[in-house]
């Protein structure tokens, strides 16, 4: 074993960047269900956003238009799951997982003139005067900006839910669509719109990892990406910043059982590979789980 | 209701057109595929190899299959479904389906199961492989000169022989022109993840290695090492040119087209039997890709020296002394490994540091 030979301030640094397409695409589910809709086809839009994200980053040359793309189409496919659940009001969990799988074959048929193509490069960000810090600047300050971006994301998500009357609004639909509804608010609205927002968090996580973690495109490349969301967003509470450390545990045991790994670590290289999940999912079961919203994964009619 | 009705409607038109397709008298072969064909590795090279088939036959065969196939109790779905719906010959193309395959063949004895990688045969179970280990010999070689940090970095997918043998295979070449090359694996317990097989690429470059040899499908770590900028890969199952003559120096190609055109042929003359098919780079099952470049012009010599005396069979990729990483003997010296020993091999060579996962 040659533990020296492990950089922890590399080890940190490539942490931030394993976690962030988790973390994108959980922090827009976290909206989604706090809405009061549970939509577990984020899997296929991440993949679909995944494609949608290299196609137009590839034919414009600019991987920020290409994150556009991602996120418009992640966007479109929470439409459509939007309109089946929300106004022909069809089984959540079973279009959720519909979607996932119509997203899978979606990207992997929109995909096919792209396979083996090269993205674009998207050079990582020197941020000035942070980045000259010694550990803490190659650790936190000289990251791609989606690194970034997906931390404002869950800063803003957080922001707009508990300081907002709109994010006030937002979570009287998830806790109670009856009395939203009493109240005189939009609740199928409300819902389509952060159905969609979610879409485009996924769509960003998706273009995430072909873009910038693998970078290319290859049919099914997600590999349960999405489901890993989902599970952080429920095991973080429906809370914004416990979805962070989520995140970023899940993509710091993975790094780390890597690297552990290929130090040669004599522990055995199963349970190296399962610590990532048991860790996740330890650390937010002891920090104790939150309510799930009370409406989640009810149909709403308004004349019910 | 309408829109169900009509829903409802339209897809028993389907059905029913559907099945006033099929032509009893066609051959219906079937595959079960453990990635998506579009991976650009494994898979993909088997769907040539359908497709090969599509091509030979024409209209007296019709193929179905199924990708993404996880391991385990779908694998037994899929199939059972593929018995079903009348295939006469199915190639489970991925260690992982062995017991699946043996448990779907019991129950349809009249249909041939045709299992990649695996030892478990019945009347109506064949068993095919290729000797890709012969392939990872010559990218040894090649990895063993070039690497100058001399750490070469191996990410394997599961711990089954057919990994540990390309280990071993590509350790003992690397060694025997570099005595300082040290080997660092890893684990990535899946066989398509461009993710995880980034991950563990960069991992092992950001330890020192600047050989990287994969034994998972995808082309991710080819693009991580093409991100650092001087570290050499090879392409595994599929050639992978996109990303030569630098980082992709070589390849290893599976070529099972010629296999899969005799073995429909069999079925459709009625002269199928079970067997056990291991076939090399003499055969045309393994190919070795254009080796670029990149590589010094003297050790790209050595390495088309080697793929030929492995083709002619003047040379084994196992040929003692080899020492069991205990420091036990195996192979005395000029002996060569035997089949059998091969085809379960659970140990590393002497050389090799860490454990292989149990």
């Amino acid at each position: 074993m040659d533990l020296s030979s492990i950089n922890p301030i590399l080890l940190l640094a490539s942490l931030m960047v394993a976690a962030t397409p988790i973390l994108l695409a959980a922090i827009g589910e976290l909206v989604v269900e706090r809405a009061g809709v549970l939509n577990l086809g984020v899997e296929g839009m991440m993949i679909t956003g995944a494609v949608c994200g290299f196609m137009v980053a590839v034919s414009t040359g600019s991987p920020w238009l290409g994150f556009i793309g991602a996120a418009v189409g992640g966007a479109i496919l929470a439409l459509l799951f939007g309109i089946l659940t929300q106004v022909l009001l069809s089984n959540q969990v079973a279009t959720g997982l519909a979607l996932t799988l119509f997203g899978l074959g979606l990207s992997a048929l929109m995909g096919q003139n792209y396979i083996g193509m090269k993205a674009p490069s998207f050079p990582d960000w020197h941020i000035p005067l942070f980045g000259d810090i010694p550990i803490i600047g190659p650790i936190v300050f000289q990251h791609d900006p989606m690194v970034y971006v997906g931390l404002i994301l869950v800063a803003a998500a957080w922001w707009f839910l508990h300081k907002t009357r709109a994010g006030l609004v937002l979570r009287a639909v998830g806790e109670n669509h009856d009395a939203a509804h009493a109240l005189g608010y939009k609740v199928v609205r409300v819902r389509i719109l952060a159905i969609m927002f979610g879409g485009a968090c996924a769509g960003l996580g998706g273009a995430y990892l072909s873009l910038v973690r693998v970078p290319q495109w290859t049919e099914g490349m997600t590999a349960g990406a999405g489901w890993i969301a989902l599970a952080i967003v429920v095991f973080a509470g429906w809370k914004p910043w416990r979805l962070v450390l989520g995140a970023y545990l899940f993509g710091g045991v993975t790094v780390l059982q890597l690297n552990l790994q290929a130090a040669g670590l004599a522990i055995p290289v199963e349970y190296l590979s399962m610590s990532p999940y048991l860790a996740t999912i330890v650390v937010l079961v002891i920090m104790s789980a939150g309510r799930a919203p009370g409406s989640l994964g009810r149909i709403f009619h308004a004349s019910r | 209701m309408t829109i169900k009705s009509i829903l409802a409607g339209a897809t028993l038109a389907l059905g029913v057109a559907s099945g006033a397709m099929a032509d009893s008298h066609q051959t219906k072969v079937g595959f079960v595929f453990v990635g998506p064909v579009g991976d650009g590795g494994w898979t993909y090279e088997h769907n040539q190899g359908r497709l090969a088939v599509e091509a030979e036959f024409g209209d007296a065969v019709e193929t179905v299959f199924v990708e993404s196939v996880p391991e385990g109790p779908d694998a037994e779905r899929v199939m059972t479904q593929m018995a079903l719906g009348g295939a006469d010959l199915i190639f489970t193309t991925s260690f992982g389906y062995m017991d699946p395959t043996m448990n779907v063949a019991a129950k349809f004895p009249d249909v041939k199961f045709e299992h990649a990688t695996g030892f478990k045969r019945a009347d109506n179970v064949s068993t095919y492989s290729a000797r890709f280990y012969e392939g990872r010999a010559v990218q040894g070689l090649i990895a063993g000169s070039m690497t100058k940090s001399n750490i070469v970095g191996y990410i394997g997918s599961f711990p089954i022989p057919e990994v540990i043998r390309g280990i071993n295979s590509a350790y003992i070449q690397a060694k025997a022109v570099n005595p300082d090359v040290e080997f660092k694996i890893v684990w990535a317990y899946t066989w398509f993840d461009p993710a995880k097989e980034a991950e563990a690429a960069t991992v092992l470059i950001e330890q020192g290695a600047d050989v990287i040899l994969q034994h998972t499908d995808s082309t991710a770590p080819q693009a991580a090492a093409q991100a650092a900028g001087n570290v050499v890969t090879f392409g595994q199952a599929s050639d992978m040119a996109e990303f030569g003559p630098f980082p992709r120096v070589s390849s290893i190609i599976d070529n099972w087209s010629p296999y899969y055109i005799a073995r429909t042929k069999a079925v459709m003359d009625g002269t199928w039997t079970s067997t056990d098919t291991w076939d090399g780079i003499g055969a045309g099952m393994v190919g070795i890709g254009d080796i670029t470049d990149a590589v010094p012009s003297d050790v790209k010599a050595a390495a088309e020296a080697l793929r030929d005396s492995l083709a002619d069979g003047s040379y084994h990729a196992f040929t003692g002394p080899v020492n069991k990483q205990d420091g036990s003997a195996w192979l005395a010296d000029g002996e060569t490994a035997d089949d059998g020993t091969l085809a379960g091999m659970n140990f590393y060579v002497e050389g090799i540091t860490g454990d292989i996962p149990q």
